[in-house]
């Protein structure tokens, strides 16, 4: 391949030259060979292994600290929820009224509530409606939000507007008091919360997506899927999406978080799990009348809030961190 | 003489910039303005002309990614815009398109195998299980190994992903392929390897091409013909050979003296081009080159500056649009 490179670099003829070479040869200093193209012998190792993306970025989370202890500590939390019944010393909703209000013993590792439950297996017993609650409303938020921010950024126009529009007009209510007049329409219970909690969320999803579609879109792989014929169904779910999941992965995560405070909010205001079912935030609502008598009535289940919340977040600016190509650490 | 595989018939495509309060249009973009232009098949012509003159948008129209605002497009002597969507999408099928920049041109999420496989799947050009065997011919096709299907666009060099971008427009077993400068984001080393590729897929598949490029020195290997583009409308059409000895417009002489000589015995007098490029927005009357013409002797209030030269055949084959060559 040198060869030809160098001999023919001094005679490159010129356009004003007529020769039958000037033809031949293409005039940017390079002069091409005859016959067979040149196909280079592409040698493998020259050439980084196929890396997996998600391998990629679990090595980078694996070393931000605080979001691999959060993902383990999330961890703990599933197999708390899965194991619940399990793990439980007390039946969390076995009342006890002579051991109401006891501080925490070597009985009662977190003391007893005002009607002599224990808390520690009420925390336990949480741990699983807190878990499913957040994960339902974050599903439900997350399928509506990624058909409608898809459907608003790839169609663009009026349909762009009319959908975005509503999502600003709910955006505009805070989303508690949103959820609470939702509550009062559907009625009390934890499955009418996660359709609440699930409903006001729907518009910061369709927000990023639709940003983030409306980005990708322009790529010129999405122009060449619409040229070799592809429907705009495929190309949205073949050639957008894809290329959008990173950044929905990251929102879910921190989308867990919320969906889990506006729970325990619901769940404060009575408006959540019905007692005696355990919830976090109804726990904190019933137990604040003795929040002087008892602090640790309210300490132990607050914790189990801040801790659970605290960890997605963590866990969601790790990954945010990871599948940021310009924040990566190397 | 044969028929054209494709014919652009006063072919525009007009953005708007602006409207006013009633939503009327007030400004207009005439990206591409009233360009006729026939391609033969099996030929490779040369499209030609500087950033913003309207070269990619007429590639764009012939693969149907914008629709005309005017003119019409003759794809074997059927107007493509009067066709059904689904007829449309037939015939589109013939007209391919090789991006310009093949760093965006590939999804990144999927595998090189995927890419070129999609298209023959989706299409049903053929049969299932036939599919894998045709992935790897036209990766072999386009000098790439067919082990290389299971990997990413991210882990192949700016040539290669070309070569890819190549392969998938060659599964549709397209006719026409607008090549949008193929190769002016690779590697000088590069360019000639991807260059020779083309010239040997088009013998090969009996391609035709509509080769765009931004100057004359690439066209000048691969073209038959040439036509130079000047804020999109054509100035100049004629046989490669004709075009490069006997250049009859202002602008082309322009471009040619641009082409860096390496030999100075041979070098010319380099035309630099003065002013600025006119805006393709709300454009003047007249002709859209005769700001920066330096061939027109300071004539004011002339045809130059209110009338639109036509483009007109001074020799067979050769077709200018300037006063300074009225037809012959």
């Amino acid at each position: 391949m040198s060869e030809w490179n160098q001999s023919s670099l001094d005679e490159v003829p010129t356009m004003g030259s007529e020769s039958q070479k000037a033809d031949e040869t293409f005039a940017m200093g390079i002069a091409l060979p005859d016959g067979e193209i040149p196909v280079p012998d592409y040698d493998e190792t020259l050439h980084e292994k196929p890396e997996n993306q998600w391998l990629e970025m679990w090595r980078s989370l694996r070393a931000n600290r605080a979001a691999l202890v959060s993902l383990i500590f999330i961890v703990f939390l599933v197999l708390v929820a899965i194991l619940g019944p399990y793990l439980t010393p007390y039946n969390p909703i076995e009342t006890d009224m002579s051991s109401a209000l006891q501080t925490p013993s070597a009985q009662h590792w977190f003391g007893t509530d005002q009607l002599g439950m224990d808390i520690f297996s009420r925390v336990i017993a949480g741990t699983r409606v807190s878990l499913t609650v957040g994960l339902l409303a974050v599903s439900i938020a997350l399928t509506t939000g990624i058909i409608l921010g898809a459907i608003a950024g790839y169609a663009g126009g009026w349909v762009d507007t009319v959908i975005m529009r509503v999502m600003d007009m709910m955006l505009a209510i805070p989303s508690i008091l949103l959820a609470i007049t939702l509550m009062a329409a559907l009625g009390k219970g934890i499955d009418k919360a996660v359709i609440a909690i699930g409903l006001v969320s729907i518009p910061e999803y369709a927000r990023i997506v639709r940003g983030n579609i409306l980005s990708i879109k322009e790529n010129d792989y999405i122009a060449a899927a619409h040229v070799v014929g592809l429907s705009d169904a495929r190309i949205i779910f073949r050639h957008v999406l894809p290329n959008a999941l990173s950044v929905i992965i990251v929102r879910a995560t921190l989308g867990i978080s919320s969906a889990i405070l506006d729970t325990a909010a619901l769940g404060f205001l009575g408006l959540g799990v019905q007692p005696p079912q355990p919830e976090w935030g109804d726990m904190l609502g019933r137990a604040r009348g003795f929040i002087f008598q008892a602090p640790h009535t309210l300490l132990y289940p607050g914790m189990a809030i801040t801790a659970t919340v605290l960890a997605f977040n963590l866990l969601g600016d790790g990954l945010r961190d990871a599948l940021d190509p310009r924040a990566r650490i190397k | 003489m044969t028929e054209p595989l494709i014919s652009l018939r006063h072919l525009s495509k007009f953005f708007t910039m602006d409207r006013d309060l009633l939503g009327r249009t007030t400004s207009v973009l005439k990206a591409v303005d009233d360009l006729s232009l026939d391609i033969y098949p099996g030929e490779t012509f040369g499209l030609v002309g500087e950033s913003g003159c309207g070269k990619t948008t007429v590639g764009k129209l012939l693969v149907d990614l914008y629709t005309p605002s005017a003119g019409e497009i003759l794809y074997q002597g059927v107007d493509l815009a009067k066709l059904r969507p689904a007829e449309r999408r037939r015939y589109c099928r013939d007209i391919q398109l090789i991006f310009q920049d093949p760093y965006a041109s590939l999804n990144p999420r999927m595998t090189v195998g995927d890419i070129i496989a999609e298209p023959i799947r989706v299409n049903r050009l053929q049969p299932v299980e036939k599919i894998d065997d045709r992935v790897g011919y036209l990766l072999n096709a386009v000098g790439l190994s067919a082990n290389y299907r299971n990997r990413f666009p991210h882990e192949f060099s700016g040539g290669q992903r070309q070569r890819v971008g190549i392969a998938r427009s060659l599964a549709m077993e397209p006719k026409l392929i607008v090549c949008d400068e193929p190769v002016s984001a690779l590697d000088v080393s590069i360019q000639a390897q991807v260059l020779n590729l083309l010239d040997d897929l088009s013998e090969e598949f009996g391609l035709t091409y509509l080769f765009i490029a931004h100057g004359l020195n690439v066209v000048k290997h691969i073209s038959d013909r040439v036509g130079v583009m000047y804020l999109g409308r054509l100035v100049e059409v004629a046989s490669k050979r004709e075009l490069y000895s006997n250049p009859l417009h202002p602008y082309t002489k322009a471009l040619l003296s641009a082409i860096p000589v390496t030999n100075p015995a041979l070098r010319t007098e380099r035309i630099l081009l003065e002013g600025d490029v006119s805006s393709p927005i709300d454009p003047k009357p007249g002709c859209r080159f005769a700001s920066r013409c330096y061939a027109r002797s300071g004539c004011a209030g002339c045809a130059c500056d209110t009338e639109m030269p036509e483009l007109v055949e001074v020799s067979p084959g050769h077709f200018v649009s300037c006063y300074l060559h009225p037809g012959a």
